[in-house]
């Protein structure tokens, strides 16, 4: 499995994430120019990733500019034709911008940029500890579309405390039902707020991201 | 000829606006008392070469349904001021 990842003008996570896949899972990896096309030497087994940040300074809504550079058209190609495409924060907002996954990150509740460690549950009931940063990753889809995702299993990661319980205390932003990330309905397009490139090495102090590569079948 | 148009784009009426919810409790601060609700949005004007004031407003639709506002959080009106 070999991985992607888009440098849009204002991504500042793509460094973490490229070292993140390079040296703690030993993949392949390339960065991908966002003026860039061409990801023809990319299977469907293969993953592109769509790194943290603030693409084109967040104008207009965030995500909303990058979904229309050149890299993405390819890459929303790609998604269609079932290849694996991952979004971390930024990520997942372009994604969603992108109508490749459902609903939209809206401003945090608490109106305050958040840093700091969360827990999350996945569908696999382990509880994985990572670090979030953003300010507008307050998740929200209607009521209909967020049941049809939770009936699919596409609910794929609920902030959650400690002992895994989905309190709204555990909920950083007020996200629709502790929602932290989520999978499209063929499960080849996963987009989630926190960070697992920020915590997948020992010397990070927790390497819990390792644990929801995973959990993703991305190790 | 040119046409000048002005779109208003708002957050849902149902959702939640952190930024009219701080605003708000800035004219608190201010004791600009009174008012009850703020919300904020986006104001957005466009000069729009067309051959008729229909042709420029279905362009300024298009334009809002592409990218100007994202209908699961936001709706649009558009306003042709000349």
């Amino acid at each position: 499995m070999k991985f992607g990842v888009v440098v849009f003008p204002g991504s500042n996570c793509d460094r973490d994430i490229f070292n993140t896949i390079q040296s703690d899972l030993g993949k392949e990896v390339e960065f991908l120019w966002h003026k860039d096309k061409d990801i023809k030497h990319f299977s469907t087994g293969d993953c592109i990733v769509l790194p943290g940040g603030f693409s084109y300074g967040d104008y207009l809504r965030c995500g909303a500019i990058a979904r229309f550079s050149p890299m993405m058209q390819s890459v929303i190609s790609f998604a269609h034709k079932g290849g694996r495409v991952l979004g971390i924060c930024n990520g997942f907002q372009i994604l969603c911008e992108s109508g490749l996954l459902p609903g939209a990150l809206l401003m945090n509740a608490h109106r305050q940029f958040i840093c700091k460690n969360v827990h999350l549950k996945g569908n696999d009931h382990k509880i994985y500890k990572i670090p979030v940063a953003h300010g507008d990753g307050r998740y929200y889809a209607n009521e209909n579309i967020l049941d049809d995702m939770e009936r699919n299993g596409q609910v794929i990661l609920h902030y959650c405390n400690e002992s895994g319980e989905m309190t709204s205390e555990s909920n950083p932003n007020g996200a629709s039902r502790n929602i932290a990330g989520i999978k499209n309905k063929p499960g080849n397009v996963i987009g989630l707020m926190p960070h697992p490139e920020r915590a997948s090495n020992p010397l990070c102090g927790n390497s819990d991201g390792i644990r929801l590569f995973e959990y993703f079948e991305m190790n | 000829m040119i046409y000048h148009v002005q779109i208003k784009v708002m957050p849902l009426k149902d959702l939640l606006d952190p930024q009219g919810k701080a605003v708000m409790s800035g004219l608190e601060n201010l004791q600009i008392q009174g008012v009850k609700e703020v919300r904020v949005g986006k104001h957005i004007t466009l000069n729009i070469e067309a051959a008729s004031s229909d042709a420029a407003k279905a362009l300024a639709d298009d334009a809002c349904k592409k990218l100007l506002a994202n209908p699961v959080m936001e709706y649009y009106e558009i306003e042709l001021v000349n």
